[in-house]
């Protein structure tokens, strides 16, 4: 049985669609990512499983049971980093291992909270507040903090969608790592198919919205563990990655919008000097063009 | 370092001083009319506003005020620490009943829609209504507290026309808290009480200290108006008095030392302000 399941979830924000009908089933241990466009509805997506917001109709069940609202049982790593900034990294870890555990003693809990700071190799910067932070140690809090509650699955929204591009290397690698080490169910939401395919089991596409749903799920049979300078070589790398992009992109289906736009011309024409002189007029005089000429102008 | 100097420290002794030039230039001064003997007849004061004291005349009427500050000579005869010490006191009453009452109406209009249409109309009409309107109600609220009525309708008008800025900042803020912060609580199954404890008013605080500092402002206002209606010694009372005695010299000294008293309150709530922005 799958541990995730959607079926014929839709969603509309005040009558205007973003996600029509959404069927999917993740499998317990799988790492699926989702890939598409930016303002398709992947949030959107997301903030459903999490529970966050209620689908307008179908359902989403975890271990079979009815999603009626967000809890721990599903970690959540927000695209923007939701840190709260006046608790340390210790505390934003602690307030969620606390909550989520009364019934442990101080000491275990404790123990929780310092093995994930240390898991995502910020030990030394557990008293700091997430100003004094990096954008990539922020979002490696907020890994820790989502995996310190233990959920059954892992929800991760865009999670290096700011990063630069050297940070963004090294924090897949940490994610693979960490999924290698816990086993966890994950959902990458991205917006690069690369980073789908280099971490995940499963890559499925969203489609271009508005309206949007999921396309058909190519599986990633790469060994792991996976090397990045080798898998841009790997001929299935590069058949996934052409296949998805291509998917994605026909996905937009939607013509370009275009504005017409009329030009007018000065209602003149230049004198033409070569022709000759003419009292009547004629060729030299400067004409009235009366010419108005249209320009498509295609708005990407 | 010039330009810091310049800024800092040379352009405001400059403006001090043409101010005080100004001033000294249209007050008036004694001027004495002789007879052909050379006896004094009478004595009048000249100059573009005769009767405003000139800087030399407002310092020599002030320098025993101001030089033994705490001195205590009669019930409104005392330094001018000492009744500035009565209405900080005051103030900070009635500026703490203030913060008490108005923080939380601020979280329950920013948190609640409806609480928000219901009151909002309300606060807004009441909100400009002068201290000097509501200072008469003030003491016939508290007419039957005899001896304290004075006391508790000052208390009154302070805290109702200095919580309007710390109410409202207060909702602003609350509905300016990012949805992630909230989800975070949601996702956590945090209780209500933890999540107005742990995230809406950490959250909240920037904007609540913004609202206390121009409440502080108001109430620093307030006490003057409050301690002239009712004759309390302090720094407003003292003034409304030498007014009543002719000694204009003493309006003078009160005005400056309220304006330094506000301007030395509003930089310290600014710092602590900062502290509490900079997270
Ligand atoms: N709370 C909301 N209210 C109204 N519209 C929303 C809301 N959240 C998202 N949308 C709209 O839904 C669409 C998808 O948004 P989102 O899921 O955030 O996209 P993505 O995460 O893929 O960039 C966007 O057009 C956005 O404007
Ligand atoms: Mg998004």
């Amino acid at each position: 049985m799958s541990l995730l399941e959607l079926s014929k979830v839709s969603k509309a924000f005040n009558g205007s669609p973003v996600l029509c009908d959404v069927d999917l089933c993740i499998a317990r241990g799988e790492f699926v990512a989702i890939v598409g466009f930016s303002g398709a509805g992947k949030t959107t997506l997301i903030s459903l499983i999490a529970g966050l917001l209620r689908p307008d109709s179908g359902e989403v069940r975890l271990e079979g049971r009815p999603v009626t609202g967000p809890g721990p049982d599903r970690g959540i790593v927000f695209q923007n980093y939701s840190l709260l900034p006046w608790l340390t990294v210790y505390e934003n870890i602690a307030l969620a291992v606390d909550q989520v555990n009364p019934a442990w003693d101080a000491t275990r809990r404790r123990e929780q909270v310092e093995r994930h700071i240390a898991m995502v190799n910020l030990t030394p910067a557990r008293d700091k507040k997430p100003s004094e932070l990096s954008g990539g140690m922020r979002q490696r809090v907020s890994v820790a903090r989502a995996l310190a509650m233990d959920p059954q699955i892992l929800l991760l929204d865009e999670p290096l969608g700011a990063l630069d591009a050297l940070t963004r290397a090294t924090l897949q690698d940490e994610i693979s790592r960490i999924r290698e080490e816990t086993h966890k169910t994950v959902v990458l939401i991205t917006n690069d198919p690369d980073e789908g395919i280099y971490l995940a089991d499963r890559i499925i596409p969203l489609t271009a919205g508005p309206g949007a749903t999921l396309g058909p799920s190519f599986t990633i049979d790469i060994p792991r563990p996976r090397n990045r300078k080798e898998i841009n070589h790997d001929p299935h790398f590069k058949q996934l990655r052409r296949d998805v992009t291509e998917f994605l992109l026909a996905s937009r289906h939607r013509p370009h919008a275009t504005v017409t736009r009329k030009l007018v011309l000065p209602d003149i024409e230049p004198e033409d000097l070569n022709l000759p002189r003419s009292p009547q007029g004629g060729r030299r005089l400067p004409r009235r063009s009366h010419e108005i000429r249209e320009e498509k102008v295609e708005i990407e | 370092m010039r330009s810091f100097k310049l800024d800092w420290l040379i352009l405001p002794l400059l403006g001090i001083l043409l101010v005080l030039g100004g001033w000294q230039a249209v007050s008036g001064r004694k001027a004495a009319r002789k007879d052909a003997e050379g006896k004094v007849v009478s004595e009048e004061r000249v100059g573009l506003i005769p009767a405003l004291p000139s800087v030399v005349e407002t310092w020599q009427a002030s320098r025993i005020y101001i030089l033994e500050p705490f001195a205590k000579r009669g019930e409104m005869d005392q330094g001018i620490a000492r009744f500035t010490w009565y209405s900080l006191l005051l103030v900070a009453k009635g500026y703490g009943l203030a913060l008490l009452i108005g923080t939380p109406i601020g979280f329950l209009l920013g948190l609640s829609k409806v609480f928000t249409k219901t009151f909002d109309p309300i606060i807004q009409i009441l909100r400009p209504v002068s201290p000097l309107a509501w200072l008469p109600l003030g003491l016939v609220l508290f007419l039957d507290a005899g001896k304290e009525a004075g006391t508790l309708g000052a208390l009154f008008t302070i805290a109702i026309c200095s919580m309007w800025p710390t109410v409202l900042n207060t909702a602003v803020g609350v509905r300016a808290i990012p949805q992630d912060y909230l989800n975070v609580a949601r996702v956590l199954k945090l209780s209500r009480t933890k999540t107005l404890f742990k995230v809406l008013i950490p959250a909240t605080l920037p904007y609540m200290f913004t609202g206390f500092r121009l409440s502080l402002g108001i109430a620093w206002l307030v006490i003057v108006a409050a301690e002239m209606l009712t004759g309390r010694p302090g720094v407003g009372g003292f003034l409304w008095q030498e007014y009543n005695a002719l000694v204009y010299e003493h309006i003078i000294l009160s005005i400056i030392t309220i304006g330094l008293v506000g301007f030395i309150l509003d930089r310290l709530m600014s710092l602590i302000e900062a502290r509490f922005k900079s997270i």
